[in-house]
């Protein structure tokens, strides 16, 4: 691209540190108004902690107990890993099978999958969170089935993508030498495909420990998930409880953060693919 | 070689089927019947014709929150765009620390929508605490506490679209611009742009369809208040079915028409946008 003056790209550089500073600022805040006592938070949000308004870990130990946070995140953790898993696994072979053998029925599949990206989830919700009652699977093991359901439609189109791409000259040889299409499959394609399984896993991962409505209407009464969690510290119509609230956001987000700090460049890449495949 | 596979269907395809099925394409059919219903559950439902659609239309609440979200999109897709854009023009220009300023500024987008709207809760009503009002002293505040809080989070992942698609465009086209005396902002305008089209498509698209369906956020962010003044269609769409008896059906009715609307807006959106594309 053009190549900058030196002048030019230094003014660049100092707008673009203060623009950084400025998309961390609230994480920041959060961070140091939950070491504040709650009384002091909503008053002084900007202020620093000093030694009368400074709770230490008041916050962190009272909204922990408050909203059960660590069975959140146990269930929270479960039900992503869970899902992402499953879904990988069964989409990824059926893509395959939809984009390899091709019929009518096939055909009809792609293009319901396609078509299930585009509804919005409000459209279903009332419907799917009575049948999956009705049905038992309104639990946590139940939930990853219906986030098969949910995310097959995105997970196969961005597979079936991909398959596409691959030589039928692979599959065909492995057939020929006396694979089955299941060892087909698990031993040519699914290697072939890992960047793709990387990007779906990262996509659905994000939606998934993020999702709020889904699990609330589906296991809300009984299992709560960090959103969740998070939410019904707002309860009724009374006060928040700001301490414990600051504390949880700073828990809600570390974990997010650790995994993206060490898994950042196959995150963004899957992002750049999922996009210009979406 | 299709003939083998054939018969493995219900290895490789019955279990996500039976998912879709059961999550979503039963739930979205019984979804449409009964919006021409009467019901609190699904096993009770009287058909009652266009009923809920007739109430649906006399809800003020319905018809505000409509304005309200088309508003909202309009202005968020502008601003999310504008700066993505530029943000992913500055960061092509291979000034150091770029890959700090791309983490940075991707960072939010991973964050859920109920912590985003607390976080900002927080530092809008502080902010507005020195005027003396809070968030939900009047709509205004709710409609652009929304508008920040979504370029936060979508800004990075659209810029991250932007610099794949500006990374795309071959030197040599700059190149030869630039021989010709082409000046920068000629070169933007009649290059870049043009050649990073299928990147604006998708970053129309996205952000059109996130503000337009926008839930999590508006919930943490305000609930709607005051009143029903900053409630979105999904978020009405929502307290029509959980919060009055009786309007479980005008619940299920708003839910049609906003997926109506969300496809007709998608698919025009992209092929307006795409009608544009030149190929690179």
């Amino acid at each position: 691209m053009l190549e900058l003056s030196k002048g030019k790209s230094r003014i660049l550089t100092v707008l673009l540190m203060v623009l950084s500073a400025l998309f961390i600022t609230p994480v920041l805040i959060i961070l140091m108004n939950s070491f504040k006592s709650k009384l002091y938070i909503s008053d002084a949000p900007f202020r620093y902690p000093t030694s009368e308004t400074f709770a230490a870990l008041e916050n962190y130990i009272s909204g922990i107990f408050k909203t059960g946070f660590l069975q959140a995140f146990g269930w929270s953790t479960f039900i992503t890993v869970g899902s992402v898993a499953l879904i990988l696994l069964c989409t990824s072979m059926t893509a395959w099978y939809i984009t390899r053998v091709k019929n009518k029925v096939t055909g009809m599949l792609y293009y319901l999958f396609v078509f299930a990206m585009i509804v919005p989830f409000q459209m279903v919700m009332f419907t799917m969170s009575k049948i999956a009652n009705m049905l038992y699977l309104d639990n946590p093991v139940g939930i990853i089935f219906i986030y098969l359901g949910f995310g097959s439609g995105l997970s196969v189109f961005m597979f079936s993508g991909f398959v596409k791409s691959i030589p039928l000259e692979i599959e065909e040889a492995a057939l020929i030498d006396g694979c089955n299409p299941l060892k087909t499959f698990f031993g040519v394609v699914l290697p072939i495909l890992k960047p793709t399984v990387i990007t779906v896993a990262i996509l659905n991962a994000m939606w998934i420990w993020n999702d709020y409505l889904l699990p609330y209407l589906v296991i809300g009464n009984d299992y709560k998930t960090i959103p969740i969690a998070i939410q019904y510290l707002r309860g009724g119509y009374g006060s928040i409880d700001m301490g414990a609230m600051m504390a949880m956001l700073v828990l809600a987000i570390m974990p997010i953060i650790i995994f993206y700090l060490t898994c950042q460049k196959y995150i963004i890449k899957g992002v750049a693919a999922g996009a210009v495949k979406g | 070689m299709q003939k083998s596979i054939k018969r493995y269907f219900p290895v490789f395809v019955l279990p996500t089927l039976a998912a879709f099925i059961i999550a979503f394409l039963v739930p979205f059919m019984m979804g449409i019947y009964i919006s021409f219903c009467k019901f609190t559950t699904v096993v009770n439902a009287d058909f009652v014709g266009l009923n809920n659609y007739i109430r649906m239309f006399r809800d003020k609440d319905f018809l505000h929150s409509l304005g309200f979200t088309a508003a909202f999109t309009v202005v968020s897709m502008v601003t999310v765009n504008v700066t993505a854009f530029l943000l992913g023009l500055a960061l092509t220009k291979g000034i150091k620390g770029t890959n700090l300023f791309r983490t940075v500024f991707f960072m939010p987008n991973l964050i859920g929508g109920i912590v985003l709207g607390y976080i900002w809760q927080l530092i809008i009503n502080g902010v507005l605490k020195s005027y003396g009002v809070t968030l939900t002293s009047d709509a205004k505040y709710g409609f652009w506490g929304l508008v920040v809080l979504m370029n936060w989070q979508l800004i990075g992942y659209m810029m991250i679209i932007y610099i794949a698609g500006i990374q795309n465009i071959s030197p040599e086209l700059v190149e030869a611009a630039k021989i010709d005396g082409a000046t920068g902002l000629q070169i933007l305008r009649k290059i870049t742009i043009p050649l990073v089209m299928p990147s604006i498509t998708i970053c129309l698209f996205l952000t059109l369809t996130n503000s337009f369906k926008l839930f999590d956020q508006n919930l943490a962010l305000t609930a709607g208040g005051p009143g029903k003044e900053t409630q979105m269609l999904a978020l009405d769409i929502y307290n029509t079915f959980y919060g009055r008896n009786g309007w479980e059906g005008v619940g299920q009715a708003k839910a049609v028409i906003f997926f109506i609307l969300v496809a007709a807006i998608a698919l025009l959106q992209l092929y307006f946008t795409r009608r544009r594309e030149v190929e690179n």
